[in-house]
């Protein structure tokens, strides 16, 4: 996992929920390239083709509210999503994204400050975010080194095969 | 500590916790469904676990499209069916045997006061009306507690809703959640606990109290949580031999602030699209035309919900052009529905009845909305899309205005023309 990602902003408002990230009725698949092709279908079918190249999704408060579905993060990351900021995060949500190695962070400000299309950088390890568009500068809660270690690792799964594999 | 504090406290082996610290908790209960289940398998296989780490202590629901509604449905119900038998899980509720996993799992006895239990499914937070601590978890941390029995939890905040005062006639405990569900807002609890508590909460049955943990998670919380009592013990005892050591919040337990709300002049509540929080008095919605009406769900599927909607339908007819789909949330409650007469009142008005199961509460089959029709429902979202067409409406409501609006085929307050109901 690379520290720092860059990427054009796709901007959503407040809670956007686990239905409009992954409808229900596509939780029948488990395979993430077929998930990904109806990320955020509920507020905008075009958005896998929109992502596809690597993008960082802005939204507001309550990011991620609704349901337990771990396929609403695989989807968005399959989709071509590098990082989610938010003004806060629903908790279930922001856990999953974690668990599949999806980095999000908490940026007070973030949906007031920047937008649609602006080219950000964001540095994980120290919570920096730039705007290249606008030069301006905004600070994201840091993320505690343990869920760091889990980013880094690429997700929980791989997280857990390394330490098993330290232990033996 | 308040309640949530000791039982997590407990949980790992502490003698005390404070909001913001991180513990790992002992896991006393893991639940799975069909929907969430085959990546929480995938993902255990991934880890490299072979044996789950309590087959006792897992337990497996097929609920979400039951039977299976198609071949894609039908090959997750096998893998997690053959799981279930790799394992030797005994508490494996297959199509039939079940229903409703928030039903089934208190039920069944798998719900105990001052346990820990976590469920890859949002609405886990409803065993909090038995004073469990009960959360909602992802499929790949599923995939962990099965491998290990453990979780990381951090310590919540508590906010304290206390609730007093008596419910006018056909004013239920939905009408009371959705009411708080528009005072907290639907980020106003996230990461934090929910403690429900007041004279109202004491007098309401083990159903209604359901209903109020059961919609936590729509305001963000990570647990709903009612004190036990008699009527908590009463329920847990007679359906299951474990031990039941309730726990209970200290007398100088802190919380973060409390909210109280006065439920004496309380109208019937709806939450109008496409936010559960958007919560106005029926009266101010009356009138709106429905296609759909739903009766069933985690939320909303028991027998006082049956009893409640069929005194309002006994002896009426659902309106022309309506369709009123009615699911018993378990067996149990289909078969006491059966037996009291209700699914007669329900059928002689013109409704159809499904098999326990989650049904279209979340578009997976059984009433999918088309574009422009809108379904008032007694379950817990009305996101876009939620129950199918993004360019459908849903209103969540109580059993009883749900029946009204059956009746009418618009949106209608239960009390309206309804004198002779007890």
């Amino acid at each position: 996992m690379k520290l720092t990602i860059s990427g054009k902003v796709i901007k959503f408002g407040d809670n956007v929920d686990t239905d409009v990230i992954l409808p229900g009725p596509y939780l029948v698949h488990t395979d993430p390239t077929e998930l990904a092709k109806h990320a955020m279908e509920g507020l905008d079918p075009k958005f896998p083709e929109k992502a596809a190249d690597g993008v960082i999704v802005v939204g507001g408060k309550n990011f991620g509210c609704g349901s337990s579905r771990e396929q609403a993060p695989i989807a968005l990351k399959c989709a071509g999503v590098k990082c989610v900021l938010a003004e806060s995060f629903a908790r279930i949500f922001y856990r999953n994204a974690i668990t599949i190695g999806l980095p999000v962070l908490v940026c007070a400000g973030v949906s007031g400050k920047v937008k649609e299309g602006e080219e950000l950088v964001v540095n994980l390890q120290t919570g920096k975010v730039e705007d290249k568009t606008t030069g301006s500068v905004l600070q994201a809660t840091r993320l505690p080194a343990f869920i760091m270690e889990v980013l880094e690792d690429g997700g929980l799964i791989e997280h857990l095969k390394r330490r098993i594999g330290q232990n033996e | 500590m308040n309640i949530i504090e000791k039982i997590l406290a407990n949980a790992s082996g502490k003698q005390e916790v404070s909001p913001g610290e991180i513990v790992e908790a002992n896991i006393d209960v893991a639940m799975t469904h069909d929907l969430t289940g085959p990546l929480a398998i995938k993902s255990f296989r991934q880890i490299g676990a072979k044996k789950v780490w309590n087959n006792n202590k897992v337990v497996i629901i097929l609920d979400h499209l039951v039977p299976a509604s198609s071949i894609i449905s039908a090959e997750l119900h096998k893998i997690v069916r053959n799981f279930a038998e790799e394992q030797n899980i005994e508490n494996f509720y297959d199509v039939g045997r079940g229903g409703v996993c928030h039903q089934v799992m208190p039920e069944k006895g798998h719900v105990r006061p001052g346990e820990v239990i976590v469920g890859s499914d949002s609405h886990t937070c409803t065993y909090g009306a038995f004073g469990a601590f009960a959360t909602g978890i992802g499929s790949t941390e599923m995939a962990a507690v099965f491998a290990t029995g453990k979780l990381w939890f951090r310590v919540p905040d508590v906010i304290k809703v206390n609730v007093t005062g008596k419910f006018q006639k056909l004013v239920t405990a939905k009408d009371l959640t959705l009411n708080i569900v528009g005072r907290i807002g639907a980020d106003g609890a996230i990461y934090k606990g929910l403690e429900f508590d007041g004279s109202t909460i004491r007098d309401m049955s083990v159903d209604g109290r359901m209903v109020l943990a059961n919609m936590a998670v729509e305001m963000g919380a990570k647990a709903g949580i009612i004190e036990p009592d008699q009527k908590t013990l009463d329920y847990v005892k007679a359906r299951t031999d474990k031990p039941v050591k309730p726990i209970k919040s200290d007398p100088d337990a802190t919380y973060e602030r409390v909210v109280d709300v006065d439920v004496s002049d309380l109208e019937p509540q709806v939450a109008v699209p496409h936010s559960v929080d958007n919560v106005k008095p029926v009266s101010e919605v009356e009138g709106m035309e429905v296609d759909q009406a739903f009766i069933g769900s985690c939320t909303n599927g028991r027998l006082e919900d049956l009893q409640s909607a069929a005194q309002i339908l006994k002896g009426k007819k659902i309106a022309r052009g309506i369709r009123l789909i009615v699911i018993p949330a378990s067996q149990e409650i289909y078969l006491n529905a059966l037996n009291e007469g209700l699914i007669k009142t329900f059928m002689d008005a013109g409704a159809t009845i499904g098999n326990p199961n989650c049904g279209p509460c979340l578009g997976g089959h059984m009433g999918i909305l088309a574009e422009g029709e809108a379904c008032i429902s007694t379950s817990n979202r009305n996101f876009i899309g939620r129950m199918g067409s993004t360019k459908s409406f849903v209103y969540l409501a109580s059993p009883a205005t749900v029946a009204a609006s059956a009746i009418t085929g618009k949106i209608t307050d239960p009390r309206r023309n309804m004198e002779k109901v007890q």
